[in-house]
């Protein structure tokens, strides 16, 4: 009994630790984003906004953000609705080669995105088409549908096909019975995936790397400022406000998705 | 009963006509995201081999077949070396990575009895964060005048700042198993908890050691996670060219810094794109090793 006290803790304390491993590089930012310093180094110098206030100051990243908003507005809606089509497909008829079928979606998640990225842009090429915020978006669509279809498909297998087919039965169509029975609850599901897929294009660097012209999105205008070393402060608070950001997002996203409303689970337990 | 059996193929005619329509609505709802998949991954795959057999002359692509860019990968040595790093360092990110989560997996599946979900997400949060702030935060951090050596620095520890922190491969493989470190938990995770706790009771009752227990019922298992787990870490970090650029400095530099380069200083497409498509085949057979190796193992196990 005592050793087995002994080992949880030891187990513990490890856990503590690689949470600690995990976030403690991410809190770098918020950290040195405060320090009245243009250097990132110990000790800390003293408290300040400047830097956030440097930040309101710059076109190129209000542009940028704006350029990010749209594109990931774009891809959370067009992804989730992808995702919805496919959820719906594979989890309510029954079809030969679902399985192959839903893997050959996945398959984006497996490529390293800079094969994606050069496959994509290679294509744009030789197609005539001009690299622009679309193209940008068309790759973050590749990325996003996958996770989308993921989190869609947990949602639908958790609840009972039955309320679907009451609502047929007392004479709803198909249409009516996924706007008043299906979409409300799936609704959970249908909110993370957006809100995960805004996240994953919002914070996309490497396919947006090779696909955008000359309108840059966030990560690529962070990742133009890091050559000069007196805008890294304002990088580090720009940092801190994105992962700061995202973290929230992320947390509603997961909450609501593992969460959600318990209506369809009752029927499996 | 010619009646009976008439009525039988009747049924079994209508229920066959209506599994069909089911099967074809499933293919109508799954056709606009299967197109979307095919216009935007197996197309772009299939322009990536084209042009591999192409030749860049300066700004033009030349459109006849030829096998150069493959030729010069096995003629310039300076290719396959850094293949052969890359391949070597994301073998080490593995490594690490899945060592790293394994008992934390252990930790969250077998000894946390409330709450499971919070410990999933925020192990998971990080990884939906910005990846290129993360990469670059660790540059911050192992830096020449960075957040450790200012840090060790200011306390006395050291007295000049620690040159072997940046701009090497360890540094590249700290930064990936940082990164990727989410992916290799969940798998691990999931796959721990599938196990039948009755069966580890069982080894303990025959008197086994927790110990053995571990080597011989929970850890084959797991292994199902843990191979997930390896491949999902290993793949994508090959091809990685941020990391790398940013903390690994020239002896850090992988296969995913010259694809890069290809499409732009050194503008070669084709080169670039037989690059990528050595480099996906090598990581296939490496791929496939991992896994012959881990047959091998189990039935040694077994």
């Amino acid at each position: 009994m005592i050793r087995a006290r002994s080992r949880l803790n030891t187990l513990s304390v490890y856990a503590v630790a690689y949470l600690i491993f995990l976030y403690a590089p991410v809190a770098v930012l918020p950290l040195f984003s405060f320090n009245d310093s243009q250097y990132i180094t110990f000790p800390l110098l003293g408290f300040t906004f400047k830097w956030y206030a440097q930040l309101a100051d710059s076109q190129g990243l209000q542009n940028a953000l704006i350029n990010s908003l749209k594109v990931g507005l774009s891809v959370a809606f067009l992804s989730t609705v992808l995702g919805i089509f496919a959820a719906k497909a594979v989890t309510r008829y029954r079809m030969r080669r679902s399985g192959l079928l839903i893997s050959f979606i996945m398959v984006p998640l497996v490529i390293p995105e800079i094969i994606l990225g050069i496959s994509l842009l290679m294509t744009f090429s030789v197609g005539g088409i001009k690299l622009s915020l679309i193209t940008v978006g068309i790759g973050h669509l590749m990325l996003c549908t996958p996770f989308s279809m993921l989190v869609l498909i947990s949602r639908m297998e958790g609840f009972d096909k039955s309320y679907e087919e009451a609502a047929q039965d007392l004479g709803e169509n198909a249409w009516w019975t996924f706007w008043r029975v299906t979409f409300p609850i799936i609704l959970p599901g249908v909110v993370a995936s957006f809100l995960l897929t805004f996240t994953i294009s919002f914070d996309e660097f490497i396919l947006a790397f090779f696909l955008a012209g000359t309108d840059a999105t966030l990560p690529l205008h962070i990742w133009s400022q890091l050559r000069f070393p007196d805008k890294l402060p304002s990088v580090l608070a720009l940092g801190a406000i994105i992962v700061m950001v995202s973290t929230v997002v992320i947390f509603a996203a997961e909450l609501i998705r593992r969460g959600g409303v318990d209506l369809g689970n009752k029927s499996k337990v | 009963m010619p009646s009976v059996a008439s009525e039988q193929s009747l049924v079994s005619r209508i229920q066959l006509r209506f599994r069909r329509s089911e099967a074809v609505r499933g293919y109508t709802l799954l056709s606009p995201t299967l197109t979307i998949i095919l216009l935007g991954l197996l197309f772009p795959l299939m322009i990536l081999v084209t042009l591999s057999f192409w030749k860049q002359e300066y700004v033009d692509l030349i459109q006849t077949f030829t096998l150069t860019n493959y030729a010069d990968f096995f003629r310039k040595k300076i290719y396959y070396l850094i293949l052969y790093r890359s391949i070597r360092i994301s073998l080490l990110v593995m490594l690490v990575t899945v060592l790293l989560a394994y008992p934390l997996a252990y930790f969250i599946a077998f000894h946390v009895k409330r709450n499971k979900m919070i410990w999933i997400i925020l192990v998971t949060i990080p990884f939906w964060t910005s990846y290129l702030l993360r990469v670059f935060s660790w540059k911050v951090i192992l830096g020449y005048n960075g957040v450790i050596n200012s840090g060790l620095m200011s306390l006395g520890i050291i007295a000049e700042p620690l040159e072997f922190l940046l701009y090497n491969p360890i540094a590249v493989v700290i930064t990936l198993a940082h990164a990727w470190a989410a992916v290799a938990i969940l798998p691990i995770y999931v796959s721990l908890e599938k196990i039948d706790r009755s069966l580890i009771e069982a080894s303990r009752d025959l008197g086994e050691s927790a110990f053995m227990t571990f080597i011989r019922v929970t850890l084959p298992l797991s292994l199902p996670g843990v191979i997930a787990a390896s491949l999902l870490v290993f793949i994508p970090t090959v091809g990685d060219y941020v990391t790398p650029s940013l903390v690994g400095g020239t002896r850090g530099i992988m296969i995913g810094n010259i694809i890069q380069s290809m499409f732009g200083k050194a503008l070669n497409w084709p080169l670039g794109a037989a690059l990528s498509i050595i480099s996906m085949i090598t990581v296939t057979l490496v791929v496939c090793l991992l896994l012959g190796a881990t047959q091998l193992f189990r039935k040694k196990v077994a």
